[in-house]
């Protein structure tokens, strides 16, 4: 049913049009005069010190392969979901094959440490 | 051509399926009206909750009890000066709060308001709203980045790897619900296979389901639901990034989090989308786990008299708001300072009462109906929100990520299993 999905296309469309429209309208009502000062980047008044792309902890890497893992794991469990009283025992014991070699993995991880913040 | 606009009238399709393009728009334009009233409404009342909870009045000078202060401070951040920092990457400063309010405002298109009441419905409907909701993180990390400075950076940072770590157990939470769907038993421990015994993915699929089983899903097997529900409503918050998950913006360490460098109309962006994404997530939850558009007991309490006397909820609803605030109204200082404001509280009233009245009139008060029962689920939902930021302290970060990774996601693991194993005997 290609006819359900054009309507998604209608709805960014307009947003995409309405919100840079009512950008650009509200600059002739607003005022523009910066300065040097008024540019620089807000650090609750003090100048800042050095370049804010700098470097950080690489525990924020670690969270995003995990989220990539368990969020494919997520999308899997959809169609077995669905389809979960036709596949029946059949199915589930499928799904508990998968979901062991996963939450083995998950209970590794929790072991090594990956889920500890600090 | 006006033929098919009047066609439609009669339709038991949503707009998207009968492939009617304008009252699809019109659809659209609607829900753009309703969100934007929303947003409105809902800021004054978490102020005026917040203030209350807090034993503050809250605004009190714009307007009577402070009710055009959204719209004053709507005008006034139209006309507030728009900075970009001399280094911001000017582009994805640019994009990023389009970004974020097009994923927050996208996933409307298949909220179900009522059986025909969506703009379209998708076989994929909830897939769809999980992912494009998804997408705000985009919008965050953009604006974190771009604007090249310390505090939006850490903020955007920590934002996405909130979201994303709440994220897995909010999916894993909805796939439970999905599960039931494919379940056609009634009542709270039926598994029975009815139909074709495949479930739907489907917004108005699966409030239908609920409608046939004839329970909602939050009470299906019964703590099994409610725990997938309690760990999807505690996800939500954290993917919305309020109190008490407010991390990326904690205001006593990041200033604002991601959004510190963003002013004027660009940061009403971000507000916006802030709060489309609570009424889009608190909408998912209400289809999910609590029955949608159906009315208390569609099944148990059927026959004319208990289909007029819900019927009536709407109308009397407003009547009744209309009622409070003509009261509010009498209770005004008698003073020629406060006329003004008593005439126009006395008027805003009897707007309320009107449209009250006109919601009484038989074919409108059918029609609204469905409607009427999923916004005041909803506004269960963000008054819980507010309820929420009046009473939980914040986070520390180590230990948001510990409830996101080692008590929600084995807890919403264990319930999607313990809720196969039920259901498929």
């Amino acid at each position: 049913m290609p006819q359900n999905y054009v309507p998604i296309f209608i709805f960014i469309a307009l947003i995409a049009i309405l919100i840079p429209v009512t950008l650009l309208a509200a600059k002739l009502v607003r005022p523009d005069n910066p300065n040097r000062i008024k540019l620089m980047p807000y650090e609750c008044g003090i100048d800042p010190v050095g370049s804010a792309r700098g470097r950080y902890t690489v525990r924020f890497f670690l969270v995003a392969i995990l989220f990539v893992i368990f969020d494919v794991e997520t999308i899997f469990l959809f169609p077995w979901a669905v389809e979960f009283k036709a596949l029946g025992l059949f199915g589930l014991m499928e799904m508990f094959i998968f979901l062991g070699i996963l939450v083995l993995g998950y209970v590794w991880i929790w072991k090594k440490g990956a889920l500890e913040w600090v | 051509m006006l033929t098919s606009i009047t066609s439609y009238l009669h339709s038991n399709e949503t707009p998207g399926a009968a492939g009617n393009m304008f009252w699809a728009l019109l659809y659209i334009l609607a829900i753009f009206l309703g969100l934007s009233i929303a947003v409105i409404a809902m800021n004054w009342l978490e102020r005026k909750v917040l203030a209350h909870m807090q034993v503050r009045l809250g605004p009190m000078r714009v307007g009577p009890h402070g009710l055009l202060q959204p719209i004053a401070d709507a005008l006034k951040l139209l006309i507030k000066e728009d900075i970009m920092p001399a280094h911001a990457d000017r582009l994805v400063f640019w994009m990023a709060p389009l970004i974020t309010v097009l994923a927050a405002f996208t996933t409307f298109i298949v909220v179900p308001f009522g059986p025909t009441h969506a703009v379209t419905d998708m076989n994929i409907g909830i897939l769809f709203m999980l992912g494009v909701s998804s997408l705000g993180v985009l919008g965050i990390v953009t604006a974190g980045w771009a604007s090249n400075s310390h505090y939006p950076l850490i903020g955007s940072l920590r934002s996405s790897a909130q979201m994303v770590s709440y994220e897995v157990a909010m999916g894993l939470a909805v796939v439970s619900a999905v599960l039931m769907t494919s379940l056609h038993g009634t009542g709270v421990y039926g598994t029975g296979t009815t139909g074709s015994g495949t479930g739907t993915l489907s917004m108005i699929g699966i409030v239908k389901a609920q409608y046939d089983q004839q329970i909602w899903f939050a009470f299906k097997f019964f703590p099994l639901g409610l725990i997938a529900m309690f760990v999807f409503s505690v996800a939500m918050v954290a993917e919305t990034n309020r109190a008490p998950f407010d991390l990326p913006e904690a205001e006593s360490e990041l200033t604002a989090g991601f959004h510190t460098e963003y002013s004027g109309f660009r940061w009403s962006l971000f507000f916006l989308a802030e709060y489309s994404a609570m009424i889009a997530v608190s909408s998912i939850a209400v289809t999910l786990w609590f029955g949608g558009w159906l009315r208390p007991f569609p099944n148990a309490l059927t026959g004319a008299t208990w289909d007029l006397l819900f019927s009536l909820f709407p109308g009397f609803s407003f009547l009744g708001l209309g009622a409070l605030a003509l009261l509010s109204a009498m209770r005004m200082p008698r003073h020629r300072m406060f006329k003004i404001q008593t005439i126009g509280l006395a008027g805003f009233g009897a707007l309320l009462a009107l449209i009250g009245l006109g919601l009484l009139v038989p074919p409108l008060r059918d029609r609204v109906q469905d409607i009427y029962w999923f916004v005041a689920k909803v506004a269960v939902f963000m008054y819980l929100y507010i309820w929420y930021r009046g009473t939980f302290p914040r986070y520390r970060f180590d230990q948001l990520m510990m409830v996101g990774w080692k008590i929600l996601l084995p807890t919403a693991l264990a319930a999607l299993i313990a809720t196969a194993v039920v259901g498929v005997f």
